[in-house]
C-alpha cells in the first residue's frame, strides 16, 4: 500500500521531493486537509496557520537549485506546540492568560528552522502552561488519541503528538519539563527526545521551569528525531544555558550496546503487558547481540517528590510575570492590586494556579528548608548515581510510562496524574537526554495502544541514544 | 497539614483568588501533594563536597549591542491592555489624600 503524502517521514518526503515525485505545494496541501478534515474530533489543532505561499514557492526553488544539497526539512510541513513563539502569531500556551498574545519575534528554533525552509502548518493544543500529562488541562479543550478517541493523547504536549500520530503533519515540536514530550510520544507510537539540557536554546519557549525545560522533536520515526534535532540544536548567545559541543566528555557508539535496567525501580508498580512488553524487548536486543547490564539507582524512588518540589518552584516564579500590566490578559479592577487578582484569577486555570500556590508554599520560609534545599540535594544524588552507572552502561532502560493511554477524567485527583511522570522526571533533574521509543502494544478494551521504551544516556550523547532506538526499531 | 487558612494566604501572596467553593478541594489536595513530596524529609543524602562545582549556577550577559530603537515597539506597543502613544497606561500607585 503506498503511503499518502502526509503520511510520509520527514526522510521520505524530502527524498520524494528531490526525486519530483511530489511538490511542496503537494505535500503541504496533504497535510492541510488531512489536518482540516480529522481536527473537528481531535482538537490537535489550536489553529492551523493559512499557506505561506512566499515559503512554500522557496522551499521549491530551492529544492529545485540545489537538489541534494538542501536542507532535508526544506518544504516540510511541521506542526509547533502553542508555547513557541512565531514572530506575527498567537502563542496562547493553551491558557486564557495569553489566548490574544501575538509574538513579536521568532523562537530560535522556529528561526533555525525558517532558514531550513521548514513550514509550519499550525500550532498545537497542550496542557495550560506545559502543566499536565494529558492535554486535559487545555483552556481550549481537551485533545483526544488518535489510536483510541475515549483516551487521552499524553502530555503536555499532547496536540504535537496527535497531529504526529494522525499523519495531520510529518513532525512536530514540543517542550519537555518532566516528561511532556516522551510521555505523549509513549501514548501515541512516536519517537520524542528531550535533549541534554542546553543542547537547544530556550529563547522564545514560553518558560516553565527554567532548570528543567528542553525544546525537542515529536517524529514518526528515530531517524526523523534526529533530523529534527540536528536542525534546532546549538549555543545561542539569546539562551546562556545552552552548551557548546565536547563540553562533556564524548561517548563512544558501540556496535554492541550496553543497556542499563534498573530492575529495583520497576518493582510492581508497572503494569504486567507493560512489564511483559518491556522485557520481550529486553530479550530481543540481547538476542541481537546488545548486552543487558543491572544497575543501581537507589535515589530515583525520590524523583518525583522532588520534581514535584523544584518544578512548582520555578513556575511560581516564572508565571509571576503575568500580571496583566504589559500583555495578556488584562482585567481591571478599582486597585492596581484587583487588577492583579482579577488578570491572573480569571486568567490562570485550575492546575496552573495549584502549582503557583505549592511552588509559593515550598519557597516561604520555614518550608525552603524542609522541601526546596531537600530536593536539591536529592538532584544532585540523581545526578552522582546516573554518572555512576554510566560507567558500566551506555543507556539506561525502563518503560516511558506505567500503563498505555488512559480515559478522559481518569486521573482527577492530582497525585495520580503526577504519577504519570515517574520515569521521566529523572532526565529533567540530571539534564541528561531521554528519548522515548515505541516497543508494542498493550490490548485495552480490545484496542491495541502503544508503548513506549524510555532511554537516558550521558550528557549529550544523544548519537547513542538513537543508535539504541534504531536497534529497538530494527526488532519489529 | 494545610488549612484553609494557609491555602487562602498563599493566595494572597501569589496574587490569585480562590472561590470559597473551591477552597476545601484545594485545601485536600494541596495537602496529599504535600504528604508526597513530604517523603523527602526522610530522605538522607550525603551533601556533595565544597568542591563540587553546583551543576547550575546564574550568569549576566554583557550588556551590549543593543537591538537598533523601534525595532520592536510598534509590535510590543500592540500587546499593550492600554496605550497613549509608545507609553504603557497603568493605574495610579499612591493616592494624594
Amino acid at each position: 500500500m503506498t503511503k499518502t503524502p502526509n503520511e510520509l517521514t520527514i526522510a521520505e518526503a524530502a527524498r520524494a521531493l528531490r526525486a519530483r515525485e511530489l511538490t511542496v505545494r503537494e505535500l503541504w496541501s496533504a497535510c492541510v486537509a488531512a489536518a482540516e478534515a480529522k481536527n473537528p474530533e481531535l482538537n490537535a489543532y489550536l489553529e492551523i496557520f493559512p499557506a505561506d505561499d512566499a515559503a512554500i514557492a522557496a522551499a521549491q526553488e530551492r529544492i529545485d537549485a540545489e537538489g541534494e544539497n538542501a536542507p532535508l526539512l526544506c518544504g516540510i510541513p511541521l506542526a509547533i506546540k502553542d508555547n513557541i513563539l512565531i514572530d506575527g502569531r498567537i502563542a496562547s500556551a493553551a491558557s486564557k492568560m495569553l489566548e490574544n498574545y501575538r509574538a513579536t519575534y521568532d523562537a530560535t528554533v522556529i528561526a533555525k528552522l525558517k532558514e531550513a525552509g521548514a513550514l509550519f502548518i499550525g500550532r498545537t493544543n497542550m496542557d495550560e502552561f506545559a502543566m499536565g500529562s494529558s492535554t486535559e488541562h487545555s483552556a481550549f479543550g481537551k485533545t483526544r488519541n488518535p489510536h483510541d478517541q475515549e483516551r487521552v493523547p499524553g502530555g503536555s504536549s499532547g496536540g504535537s503528538a496527535a497531529a504526529v500520530a494522525a499523519h495531520l503533519c510529518i513532525a512536530a515540536l514540543g517542550t519537555d519539563t518532566g516528561g511532556s514530550i516522551r510521555q505523549p510520544a509513549a501514548l501515541c507510537g512516536l519517537t520524542g527526545l528531550k535533549p541534554t539540557y542546553g543542547a537547544v536554546s530556550r529563547s522564545g519557549a514560553i518558560a516553565m521551569g527554567s532548570s528543567l525545560d528542553q525544546i525537542g522533536p515529536l517524529a514518526k520515526t528515530p531517524e526523523d528525531a534526529r533530523i529534527l534535532f540536528d536542525a534546532i540544536r546549538g549555543v545561542d548567545p539569546l539562551d546562556s544555558t545552552t552548551i557548546p559541543d565536547g563540553l562533556h566528555p564524548a561517548r563512544e557508539v558501540p556496535k554492541a550496546l550496553r543497556i542499563g535496567v534498573p530492575r529495583a525501580l520497576l518493582g510492581d508498580t508497572v503494569s504486567g503487558d507493560v512489564r511483559a512488553a518491556f522485557d520481550a524487548s529486553l530479550a530481543q536486543l540481547e538476542a541481537a547481540g546488545h548486552t543487558i547490564v543491572d544497575v543501581e539507582l537507589p535515589t530515583s524512588g525520590h524523583a518525583l517528590a522532588a520534581y514535584y518540589v523544584i518544578m512548582p518552584a520555578e513556575v511560581s516564579t516564572n508565571l509571576a510575570r503575568l500580571d496583566g500590566v504589559r500583555y495578556g490578559h488584562a482585567a481591571r479592577g478599582k486597585s492596581l492590586l484587583d487588577d492583579y487578582l482579577l488578570s491572573r484569577t480569571e486568567g490562570f486555570g485550575p492546575e496552573t494556579r495549584r502549582r503557583i500556590l505549592l511552588g509559593t508554599f515550598v519557597l516561604s520560609s520555614g518550608y525552603i528548608d524542609a522541601y526546596y534545599r531537600k530536593a536539591t540535594a536529592a538532584r544532585a544524588a540523581l545526578r552522582r548515581e546516573y554518572e555512576r552507572a554510566f560507567e558500566r552502561c551506555d543507556v539506561i532502560a525502563f518503560p516511558t510510562t506505567l500503563s498505555p493511554a488512559f480515559k478522559f477524567g481518569e486521573k482527577s485527583d492530582p497525585i495520580s496524574m503526577y504519577l504519570e511522570d515517574i520515569f521521566t522526571v529523572t532526565a529533567n533533574l540530571t539534564g541528561m537526554p531521554a528519548l522515548s521509543t515505541p516497543m508494542g502494544t498493550a490490548e485495552r478494551d480490545g484496542k491495541h495502544l502503544p508503548l513506549g521504551i524510555h532511554l537516558t544516556a550521558p550528557h549529550q550523547a544523544e548519537r547513542v541514544l538513537f543508535a539504541v532506538a534504531d536497534a529497538v526499531a530494527a526488532l519489529r | 497539614m494545610a488549612t484553609t487558612e494557609d491555602v487562602k494566604k498563599l493566595a494572597a501572596l501569589a496574587r490569585i483568588e480562590i472561590s470559597d467553593d473551591e477552597l476545601a478541594k484545594f485545601t485536600s489536595e494541596f495537602d496529599a501533594i504535600l504528604a508526597y513530596v513530604g517523603q523527602l524529609e526522610s530522605l538522607e543524602i550525603q551533601s556533595a563536597s565544597a568542591a563540587e562545582k553546583p551543576a547550575l549556577r546564574n550568569v549576566m550577559r554583557e550588556d551590549s549591542e543593543p537591538y537598533a530603537p523601534r525595532t520592536f515597539t510598534e509590535k510590543l506597543v500592540e500587546q499593550f491592555p492600554a496605550h497613549e502613544g509608545d507609553a504603557l497606561v497603568v493605574k495610579q500607585i499612591i493616592a494624594h489624600d
